[in-house]
């Protein structure tokens, strides 16, 4: 055997094993990053559609027709979305489109709080004419925090700051 | 106004089971060795070796046994344990066999023995025990959760298991080290299987035990002090292994098994404290014991410099001995160098004893260079990471702790064994898992990827769907 096909299969063999070592790492990448987004809301809004009846304009689609162009909202440094950090619901966004966003155990609230602390219809989050995100609990049993402070009238909330029902913990993001 | 609007979740992805992943880097994994047959033959004979076909076929057959088995009773498992232990097992196999062709070793064979006999048909049937053994762990544990009933059993098996070498007229001295025992002309090396036994043990005793263990404390200097009757169980394994060491001659059994144990100690009590105290503890019976017993202390002699204490050795001694062998798999490592010799071009068979089994990574340091060597490396890193990825995924704490002590010992096995052929700690007579040549070795490693299998099929399986609300269908929700 010619001493350059014995070089060549030598580098190539080295090659090889490297090849698989990069393969293997490849499949444990998709360990580390895979996270899956599920659209509730429009999941939701197709199961009502197939109920038949009150077939109004897809919101979601009226969200992203709408330049963020009118009204106060599109303020520098004005949240875009809400997100729950803490609870079992750790990882939901809702984006915020100018609608009232209710908070509660209720099914029909916004985001439907599976929480033992939290009552039936206990806050809401809304903006005012300004554009400024409001807070305001709706004499909840166990009451909403904003950062340390309990809530007694409707609150502008800060960006970033964790809003607290039971053990769920809300913030607004940019 | 409808009121829900963009709502996502961001949840951990459903893990798909990956079965076809598998098997197609299994198809890698199998092809590799081929090709390395190939390359050992050209280079050796200038032709395609007549056996390629056979071990290649064998392997592949193997291979697919498990993936089909994997597929039918552990279909979510991680893709990757599987793959990786065949390319290791494959790849020990031609090493085996090319270190069967070297002229050296028969001479010597012949010298020793009377005749030689090839190595490599045996370790394929090894293999294909172990291929069976890793079928059988499948079939039979259907839940790993079952072995937490047999916590106590385990530990009165591991500790016969340990003893067994010790038997008189069972147990063989093999080069001063007491760990084989000889039954019928098999030889077996009972500690293998005894590292799987303990793991047992230790993942049900800790599990029980682990909150007296971690919470019962003294603050003293940074590091939680446990009190002193809960000191028992550590100085008990330390004790164990201590006479393993005294009797049997055996550094990497008894550093394997304290070292498991202080591994999963950590792990179930989250205290540095333990840690801290194993290394203490194993450092400190290390040195009395290795300025006592002479097999140790020819090993410690090689280490330091075997250079030199090959010049001031005894002739033919047993010091002698263990020099010449650290100077002759040191040559071999740097010999190598970045890129090696190729494959069937080194001379690592002038290790000529134990070149196949104890000291066959040294055929890869000369053979595949340091290139190699560090793509052998990661595969075992690889095995080790998948093992503790599956303790982190597995939900209950025995599954948890029994994953992360099999994925320790194996860990501590590769190290001592690499670290003592590289010359970074004493050698130890111990085996590299599924790479050397040994019945034991083989078998057990299999057993132990069958059992990391079955916890990561149980971890990475999917929850069952909730059933369906009876009451979803009668009540609707009215909106105004």
């Amino acid at each position: 055997m010619s001493e350059l096909t014995l070089t060549v299969m030598r580098l190539g063999f080295l090659a090889v094993l490297w090849l698989f070592v990069i393969v293997a790492v490849q499949v444990i990448r998709s360990d580390l990053f895979g996270t899956r987004v599920t659209q509730r809301g429009s999941r939701r809004q197709e199961a009502r559609t197939q109920q038949g009846g009150r077939q109004a304009a897809p919101p979601p689609q009226r969200g992203q027709q709408q330049p963020p162009s009118g009204g106060g909202r599109s303020r520098r440094g004005a949240p875009t979305k809400l997100v729950v950090s803490e609870g079992t619901l750790t990882g939901t966004t809702v984006a915020l489109q100018g609608q009232t966003i209710t908070l509660g155990r209720a099914h029909d609230s916004t985001i439907v709080l599976d929480d033992d602390y939290a009552s039936s219809r206990h806050a809401r989050i809304y903006p005012d004419r300004d554009g400024q995100w409001i807070v305001e609990d709706l004499g909840s049993t166990n009451g909403t925090y904003l950062d340390r402070t309990r809530l007694t009238t409707a609150t502008p909330i800060p960006l970033g700051a964790p809003i607290r029902i039971g053990k769920t913990v809300i913030e607004l993001r940019k | 106004m409808s009121v829900v609007t963009n709502t996502t979740t961001i949840g951990a992805i459903e893990a798909p089971s990956r079965r076809n992943t598998e098997l197609a880097l299994l198809a890698f994994a199998v092809a590799i060795p081929v090709f390395a047959y190939l390359n050992v033959g050209l280079a050796l004979d200038g032709e395609v070796p007549s056996g390629m076909l056979g071990y290649g076929l064998g392997l592949a057959l193997l291979a697919t046994v498990a993936h089909l088995v994997v597929r039918k009773w552990a279909p979510y498992a991680d893709p990757l344990l599987l793959p990786l232990a065949t390319l290791l097992n494959g790849m020990g196999l031609v090493l085996i066999w090319r270190l069967d062709q070297s002229p050296r070793l028969i001479d010597l064979a012949k010298r020793s023995y009377g005749a030689f006999s090839p190595s490599a048909p045996n370790q394929m049937m090894y293999s294909a025990i172990g291929i069976a053994m890793f079928v059988g762990v499948l079939l039979l544990l259907k839940d790993h959760r079952v072995l937490q009933r047999y916590t106590y059993i385990s530990m009165v098996v591991a500790l016969f298991l340990l003893l067994l070498p010790l038997v008189p007229g069972l147990g063989t001295d093999v080069f001063g080290a007491k760990i084989w025992i000889r039954i019928g002309g098999f030889s077996i090396q009972p500690g293998e299987f005894a590292k799987l036994v303990l793991a047992v043990f230790f993942s049900g005793y800790l599990m029980v035990k682990r909150d007296a263990l971690a919470l019962a404390s003294r603050r003293f200097m940074g590091l939680y002090l446990p009190r002193g009757r809960d000191l028992g169980p550590i100085l008990t394994i330390w004790a164990v292994s201590l006479l393993i060491l005294v009797f049997e001659n055996d550094l990497g059994t008894s550093l394997l098994f304290f070292g498991m144990f202080v591994i999963m100690l950590y792990v179930a009590t989250e205290r540095t404290s333990w840690i801290v105290m194993g290394l203490l503890m194993a450092v400190a019976g290390a040195v009395a014991v290795g300025s006592t017993a002479s097999h140790v202390q020819s090993r410690v002699a090689a280490w330091l410099d075997p250079f030199e204490c090959l010049k001031t050795a005894p002739e033919s001694s047993n010091m002698a001995y263990a020099c010449d062998q650290m100077t002759q798999v040191l040559m071999s490592f740097g010999s190598g160098g970045i890129l090696g010799t190729g494959l069937g071009q080194g001379n690592s068979d002038l290790i000529q004893f134990a070149a196949n089994s104890d000291f066959i990574f040294a055929t890869v340091g000369e053979e595949l260079g340091l290139t190699g060597v560090m793509v052998f490396l990661l595969l075992y890193g690889l095995i080790i990471e998948r093992g503790i990825r599956t303790s982190l995924a597995a939900r209950d704490p025995f599954g948890k702790l029994l994953a992360m002590g099999l994925s320790g010992a194996f860990a501590l096995q590769v190290f001592v064994v690499a670290g003592g052929v590289m010359g970074l700690i004493p050698l130890t007579g111990m085996t590299m898992p599924f790479l050397a040549y040994g019945g034991s070795s083989v078998i057990a490693n299999w057993a132990l990827i069958g059992i990391l299998i079955r916890i990561s099929d149980t971890a990475r399986r999917p929850a069952p769907s909730p059933a369906p609300n009876p009451d979803a269908e009668m009540t609707q929700v009215v909106r105004p």
